[in-house]
């Protein structure tokens, strides 16, 4: 039973892993572009949630309405006046940036909160759990996540594949070229990528801040685990992303319940083997995005 | 009547002048061919036409505006259409996808879905097989397609023969025939002399990114066109390449 619960416990930490990666996944599939300071956007986002009840109160769960779609309009203006910039600037030049980035978000972060660790309080919601037998409890807002998480990567995929956009990004991402060639504004296409990649980053960021505690240098430790995510499943899926979270989530709970120390050593072992033996993912880049 | 029109158009490909002032103009409704070996230019012309390149020097103009600096995505928006050669397809995206691909600058016309499906019966059979798994000449037929979904008013064709086979071809320039019947213009780049010469209405031969050789196809000789295609006489007995 020890097992069955840690298993359980891991999809729905997967289901975080997942929704913060998921945005990394789709601009990576589109533009080819790594974004390095995923992660303090996330963080960053908890950080606005912050300012958000100081000022105004509440519990943290209503400023989602505040946090996302801020997240994505500066994704929008990011990818117009830096990205684009920095993709013109050959292979290089988004890498570097995207890390400079990222050092500016952090030393913004510490300059501006301190180094301490912050969370949000969400009250009764943090600790409140569901039974499931008498030797397994889950934890409602790991629930929640779980739901929320499988929603809207499962309302993206829907998004990619049922509208005039979402084919948009999917011919961006199977060939710029052609796709500018049949009339598709190129930079339209990666504005909307990019907004999306930080609303949904803001949404795990906001719930990683509630699950756990989070400080201004955080950002670094959630993109490892959102690449690890995007790599175990296959770079540039979604569905792969959903799966490689699940598996990430999975390998870590089996490695806290065989030491409690070891959880995040064997979701690395995990990440490793499946750079060494699939790399191409689980479910690999051509059999999915394109769906 | 004037749809397309280049003036003193230099254009470089790498650090190479492919190009050299070179002046053209394309009738609407008119079949142009564009002839010439490997190297002559062809390729360089279609990129500065469907805007993936930008002269050094001179101007494009299309249907009287100047078009020099626009945007490739915009001048499918103002009606010109590039079938690129090797075709690149969406390859992980289903035919129906690559075809409703085409359509995302809403233009108006004649062109739709079913209509495609119409011109070429082959590829409604494969609405919903990715476009990799196709052959080479479902694939050619695809981006033709694709291509008219934008509903052009210009329509550059890029290498249609290359790598297919002889009925295929005949099959492809016979749709041709009927895609100008809906009044799109053709600018045929071809390296398959007799296709080309078989449908259009006026030929240009370029050797060294200049324009050697012009005129209808039937006062063009076979001796005068292998002159401009090789840039030196082969001789009375020689053929030209097809």
């Amino acid at each position: 039973m020890i097992w069955v619960n840690a298993v359980i416990q891991g999809l729905l930490l997967g289901g975080l892993y997942a929704i913060f990666a998921c945005g990394l996944s789709l601009m990576f599939g589109v533009m080819r572009l790594v974004n390095l300071a995923h992660g303090d956007m996330g963080v960053l986002a908890a950080y606005f949630s912050i300012i958000l009840i100081e000022h105004l109160g509440g519990n943290p769960l209503w400023t989602f309405a505040a946090v996302i779609p801020v997240a994505a309009l500066v994704g929008y203006f990011l990818q117009r006046l830096l990205f684009d910039r920095a993709l013109d600037g050959g292979e290089l030049s988004p890498l570097l940036v995207t890390f400079g980035l990222s050092i500016i978000i952090e030393n913004l972060l510490q300059q501006t909160f301190g180094a301490n660790d912050q969370s949000l309080n969400i009250g009764a919601l943090s600790y409140q759990s569901w039974k499931v037998t008498t030797d397994v409890y889950v934890g409602r807002l790991n629930v929640i996540i779980f739901v929320i998480a499988v929603i809207v990567i499962i309302g993206l995929q829907l998004f990619l594949s049922k509208t005039r956009t979402g084919l948009a990004l999917r011919a961006t991402a199977d060939n710029r070229r052609a796709a500018s060639l049949s009339g598709i504004n190129p930079k339209r296409t990666r504005s909307i990528a990019t907004a999306i990649a930080l609303a949904t980053v803001a949404i795990g960021g906001l719930f990683l801040a509630m699950r756990t505690s989070f400080a201004p240098t955080s950002g670094s430790s959630d993109l490892l685990f959102a690449f690890e995510a995007v790599i175990i499943g296959g770079l540039g899926s979604l569905w792969g992303t959903l799966i490689g979270g699940f598996a990430l989530g999975v390998a870590q709970t089996i490695g806290s319940q065989i030491n409690p120390a070891d959880g995040i050593l064997i979701g690395d072992l995990v990440f490793l083997a499946v750079l060494a033996f699939r790399p191409q993912g689980l479910l690999s880049l051509r059999s999915v995005i394109a769906r | 009547m004037t749809l397309l029109q280049l003036e003193g158009v230099t254009g470089y490909y790498g650090h190479l002048q492919a190009l050299q002032e070179l002046n053209l103009s394309v009738n609407r409704g008119e079949i142009l061919a564009v002839l010439g070996a490997n190297g002559a230019g062809k390729s360089t012309l279609l990129s500065l036409i469907s805007g993936e390149l930008h002269p050094r020097e001179g101007r494009v103009f299309y249907q009287d505006k100047d078009i020099t600096q626009l945007a490739p995505h915009l001048r499918v928006r103002e009606g010109i259409a590039l079938v690129p050669e090797g075709r690149h397809l969406f390859g992980t995206l289903s035919v129906e996808d690559n075809l409703r691909s085409g359509a995302s600058t809403r233009r108006r016309g004649t062109w739709s879905l079913d209509a495609v499906y119409e011109l070429f019966p082959f590829v409604a059979a494969r609405r919903k097989h990715r476009a990799a798994v196709l052959s080479g000449g479902e694939q050619q037929a695809v981006a033709i397609g694709r291509a008219l979904m934008s509903n052009p008013s210009l329509l550059l064709l890029d290498e249609v023969s290359l790598g297919l086979a002889p009925v295929i071809i005949r099959d492809l320039y016979a749709a041709l025939g009927r895609i100008t019947a809906e009044g799109t213009t053709l600018l045929v780049v071809e390296q398959n002399i007799t296709e080309a010469l078989s449908v259009a209405n006026y030929a240009i031969c370029l050797l060294e990114g200049r324009v050697v050789l012009e005129g209808k196809p039937e006062s063009l000789s076979q001796r005068e066109i292998s002159q401009a295609y090789f840039g030196h006489d082969l001789g009375p007995s020689s053929k030209a390449a097809s």
